[in-house]
């Protein structure tokens, strides 16, 4: 038994954070939502994007634990870039590509060459990973999908998921025009209309569709965790600054209890983190897997929402400022606690397994 | 990080396991496990044949029966204890007297009073609660004068748990009133049979007589029993607090409680049900491994667990309710068997465990001062 990171995890950790406070602090966060281009360099010469795929692809074959650190970081600065979306289909190509598509695409994954997104979710499928309508048809010697799917981050590549007589299926295409938008949390996203679009079959369906799920699932409980965190620091330095009364508001027990409270959540979701991404790696099957990640989902949407809500009352006022970074970790929480399933779709989930 | 207990680690829970599937009484389980009342008999029975085993105090030193085990050892034990369902260890002379004895008593206390309650001969009660002094524990009034070689004592203790089995009681008491309250707290060893104490039962409102009064009349107490110096009673006491209590979330009898619900709930089809039951199991995991990583950081650092405690007191205590009103919410509104005349009693009992031992609004406060910094 052991909850350390190793050398390297930790050191990759510590020094993403120290990159992302100096480079990618609030105020320059805003201008990366205004247009200026992100930190996606940097995080390719850190290794960030090489660390999740295979070295035989120029990757350091990273699983979930080693990108908890990451992703906590990652939420601790609000960070705004599609990684969590390569990370999800270019994982997926690794498993389910042949050789000479995983040859084409990985290395300018690891390079930073190549931004992915997996087109997956669809208008009214809720968190069903089975309710797929887009559809795939056999044209000649490739394949086209008719179709729209919802919220895509914006990428240069796409795995798509598209129904075939056989069942759910993968296919990489190249990104179909979309309207461009923000999503709430930030993350410029679009819904893709697929219409005739040319695509190439990858080898997996639903099952790996599931497995991939549950990884980004495990890497979301991870960055929930870093927002929870800065949620609870801001809030206690906001305590102790804030005079009403001709006293610090920390001095009042009302709100020494609640934000008690807010620490023991967040104390509770690291561990429930930790959970998830150990059992991402080491679990012996699908439904050992399954049960930790979804009884760990339940546990940090819960706490993502009394955290961030609790975050915003202490702030009184300046809690709902546009201007206050914690009423844009309310954004990510609020989007975190639901993406990939609220706690209300873990709880039958993990009640049935 | 790898969340799996070591070979070894595992090795050790099924050696205890296993010794427990052996020498746990079969009389003692059961009664645990329906919620019925455990006798002084029956506490001292499950003491001693651990105290046979040199099971019975792990935490302390080898010298005076200690097993020398590390802390995830000890957390193991504790949570196979608690799982197989064994009669709590009372905590007064094991891991409350003991431990203060350890760190500030002189050679003579150690040797009079350690042997005996390892032996289960001696029965400890804590006499720090006065009814003017619960949370606010620093403003008790029981008073010990000293007149030559004793102290007299004058004054009253309330919610003494199971004084009326108890030889002896440990007490905070007033030794001077100056202006830091503090300052004039001492820390008493009471021979329970001494001239001048009486003992009144508390009903509590499940019908048990579990808690009492304790009234002292001009009791005289040898001067040799105050532990540490005159006054210092309160380092004492604060000592005690931060003392290693791993095991208040007591995860393993949770464990086992939460099992006997799900068994005793299958027939409920209530999907509102099946997520309260989903979410505090949830919450259990979540305790279970905040409590080992606390214990991991513990082991490396070397450092007590310090406000750390009191979260675990907070979720384990407000779990063990949780079950409880699971299980009592599961129950045939319209039963009258045994067992579920005992689960309603024991729905009543458990209110106080987030009120003993520290109020869990009390631990709020703690968690806020020490660790927080507010």
């Amino acid at each position: 038994m052991n909850f350390d990171y190793s050398e390297e995890q930790q050191l990759l950790a510590d020094s993403l954070r120290r990159y992302l406070q100096a480079q990618y602090s609030f105020e320059q966060r805003k201008k990366v939502l205004d247009g200026s281009p992100g930190a996606w360099a940097k995080f390719a010469e850190m290794g960030l994007l090489a660390l999740p795929l295979s070295p035989d692809y120029g990757g350091f074959g990273g699983g979930a634990v080693d990108l908890m650190g990451v992703m906590e970081a990652f939420g601790e600065a609000l960070v705004v870039e599609p990684y969590l979306a390569t990370v999800i289909a270019s994982r997926l190509v690794q498993r389910t590509g042949s050789a000479a598509q995983k040859s084409a695409l990985l290395p300018a994954v690891a390079e930073g060459k190549l931004k992915m997104a997996f087109a997956h979710t669809e208008a009214a499928a809720r968190y069903d990973l089975g309710a797929v309508k887009c559809a795939a048809r056999k044209s000649g010697d490739h394949w086209v999908i008719e179709g729209e799917k919802k919220s895509v981050q914006l990428a240069d590549k796409l795995v798509v998921s598209a129904r075939t007589p056989k069942g759910v299926a993968l296919f990489l295409a190249d990104p179909v025009k979309g309207e461009p938008r923000r999503s709430l949390d930030g993350f410029a996203e679009a819904d893709l209309v697929f219409s005739g679009t040319k695509a190439e079959a990858l080898e997996g369906g639903l099952a790996e569709i599931e497995e991939a799920t549950d990884f980004a699932t495990a890497l979301v409980c991870a960055e929930a965790v870093g927002a929870m965190k800065f949620s609870c620091d801001a809030t206690l330095e906001y305590l102790k600054t804030r005079k009403q009364f001709g006293v610090p508001i920390g001095t009042f027990q009302a709100l020494q209890h609640r934000i008690v409270d807010m620490y023991i959540a967040h104390e509770q979701a690291k561990s429930m983190a930790c959970l998830a991404c150990s059992k991402m790696d080491s679990a012996e099957n699908a439904k050992e897997r399954a049960r930790a990640i979804s009884a760990a989902k339940i546990k940090i949407a819960d706490a993502a929402r009394q955290v961030s809500q609790e975050a915003v009352q202490l702030h009184g006022g300046m809690g709902m400022s546009e201007e206050m970074k914690v009423s844009h970790a309310f954004r990510r929480l609020t989007v975190l606690s639901r993406q990939f399933g609220d706690a209300d779709h873990h709880l039958a989930r993990f009640a049935a397994l | 990080m790898d969340l799996n207990y070591s070979p070894e680690e595992l090795a050790f829970r099924d050696e205890v396991r296993g010794w427990l599937a052996k020498n746990l009484p079969r009389e003692l389980k059961e009664k645990v496990e329906n919620y019925e009342h455990l006798s002084k008999e029956d506490l001292l029975r499950w003491h001693r044949i651990l105290a046979d085993k040199g099971w019975v105090a792990p935490a302390w030193p080898k010298e005076w029966g200690g097993t020398g085990w590390n802390v995830v050892q000890r957390y193991l034990f504790e949570e196979e204890l608690g799982y197989a369902g064994g009669p709590p260890l009372i905590p007064f002379g094991l891991s409350m007297c003991a431990p203060v004895l350890l760190q500030f008593g002189s050679d003579a206390q150690k040797k009079r009073f350690l042997p005996r309650i390892f032996r289960g001969e001696d029965f400890w009660c804590q006499g720090y609660s006065e009814p003017g002094s619960g949370s606010d524990l620093a403003s008790l009034k029981t008073k010990a004068v000293r007149q030559g070689d004793h102290y007299v004592v004058n004054g009253q203790k309330i919610w003494t748990t199971l004084a009326h089995y108890a030889d002896w009681i440990f007490c905070l008491v007033r030794t001077d009133s100056g202006e830091k309250r503090q300052e004039g707290i001492s820390f008493l060893l009471i021979d329970m049979k001494t001239p001048g104490i009486t003992i009144r039962p508390l009903i509590l409102m499940d019908g048990a007589h579990e808690v009492n009064e304790v009234f002292f009349d001009d009791v005289k107490v040898p001067a040799e029993n105050l532990v540490h110096q005159e006054g210092k009673g309160w380092t004492v006491a604060k000592y005690l607090l931060g003392y290693e209590r791993m095991n208040t979330g007591r995860i393993g009898a949770s464990k086992r409680e939460l099992e006997k619900l799900k068994d005793f709930s299958k027939n409920m089809s209530d999907i509102r049900f099946r997520d309260r039951l989903s979410r505090l199991e949830v919450e259990l995991m979540a305790l279970e491994i905040t409590n080992l990583r606390f214990l991991d950081r513990m082991r490396r650092t070397g450092q007590p667990p310090s406000a750390d405690v009191s979260m675990l007191k907070i979720k384990g205590t407000e779990i063990q309710q949780g079950l409880t009103e699971l299980a009592f919410d599961a129950m045939d509104p319209t039963a009258s068997d045994e067992f579920s005349v005992a689960l309603r009693k024991r729905y009543l009992s458990m209110r106080k465990t987030t009120i003993y031992a520290g109020s869990n609004e009390i631990q709020r406060n703690i968690i806020s001062k020490m660790t927080l910094g507010l």
